[in-house]
């Protein structure tokens, strides 16, 4: 199976992320540019932490115009596996895949700390490598962090058991504390109804080596081999050539 | 064509920048300042389009790229 990075002007986690998928778990990666339109065959496409288009306007609202977004839309209508890791989470809100939009940090401050996370749903081809209950250490680094989404869509995606990841205290219960950004429902991360789509805040890619001090990031990586390693080779999706947004 | 476009939070979503800047106004004494939101502005200057298509073209940018639906309104007028 590949892994395939995903680069815009502005993302910073991207070697980070292909560090950890390369090097510490040892799965053939590769560099995907955002003005492409090729997958290059990639079973699984991650969107890295950063600062994508700088963040002007608002997070991961400009990113999801490029060209290669379009393809990886059409990836994941198709059940491909896509993981969006802080400012990739709030690509796919702004691209749709997931529902709900991020708004700033409750103390409107910049946070960036270790934080822990309760693992909620361990039916999810990112999570089955960890067990329900079970709680992270795992860092986060965002500015708008505080997820949000309307009462309709937030029942939804609880009844669906699509919270992935909570914040939670060391001990796995949820305060008003622990819920660093002031999310709703604590919530940390998600997956889109066919279960083929995650974003979270924290950054695994941060945690999945012992020097750095936390190997918990590596359940999701692990998660993910495990789920794709079974699986059979896709058939490539062909590349749309329609041109959108400030493709040239 | 000059356009000027406010996007704004909508009513149901809570707006901590707007409640910071409340506060502060009534740290200073300003006890008449019963709530704050905050948004952003956007000037958008048109040529080559006739004022019907104005019209069109402007909500269709705030819908699709300069508001996010989900968590923000907008309001739009034309300057001149």
């Amino acid at each position: 199976m590949r892994f395939g990075v995903v680069q815009f002007p502005g993302s910073n986690c991207d070697f980070d992320t292909f560090h950890v998928l390369k090097d510490v778990m040892a799965q053939d990666t590769v560099m995907l540019w955002h003005k492409d339109h090729d997958l290059q065959g990639a079973d699984c496409v991650v969107l890295p932490g950063g600062f994508s288009y700088g963040d002007y306007l608002r997070s991961g609202a400009i990113a999801r115009f490029s060209p290669l977004m379009q393809e990886v839309k059409a990836f994941a209508r198709k059940g491909g596996h896509v993981l969006g890791i802080c400012n990739g989470f709030q690509i796919l809100l702004e691209l749709g895949l997931l529902p709900g939009a991020m708004l700033r940090n409750k103390n409107l401050k910049f946070l960036c700390r270790h934080v822990h996370i309760r693992l909620e749903n361990d039916r999810t081809p990112f999570t089955r490598a960890g067990r329900r209950g079970q709680v992270l250490r795992i860092p986060i680094a965002h500015f708008d962090g505080n997820y949000y989404a309307p009462p309709r869509t937030l029942a939804e995606v609880e009844r669906n058991r699509r919270v992935v990841f909570r914040y939670c205290e060391p001990d796995g219960t949820l305060t008003e504390d622990a819920n660093v950004n002031g999310s709703l429902a604590s919530i940390a991360g998600i997956v889109n109804e066919g279960g083929n789509v995650l974003g979270l805040m924290p950054h695994p890619e941060r945690a999945s080596e012992a020097l750095l001090g936390s190997e918990d990031g590596r359940v999701v990586f692990d998660s993910l081999i495990r789920s794709l390693g079974a699986r059979r080779p896709r058939n490539p999706v062909p590349a749309s050539r329609e041109k959108v947004g400030h493709d040239r | 064509m000059r356009v000027r476009i406010l996007v704004s939070f909508k009513d149901s979503v809570l707006d901590p920048q707007g409640q910071t800047v409340k506060n502060a106004l009534h740290t200073m004494g300003y006890a008449a300042v019963k709530d704050v939101r905050q948004g952003k502005v956007f000037e958008i200057e048109l040529e080559g389009i006739a004022r019907k298509e104005a019209e069109a073209l402007i909500p269709e940018i705030s819908r699709k790229v300069l508001a996010n639906p989900i968590i923000e309104k907008f309001d739009w007028q034309l300057l001149k």
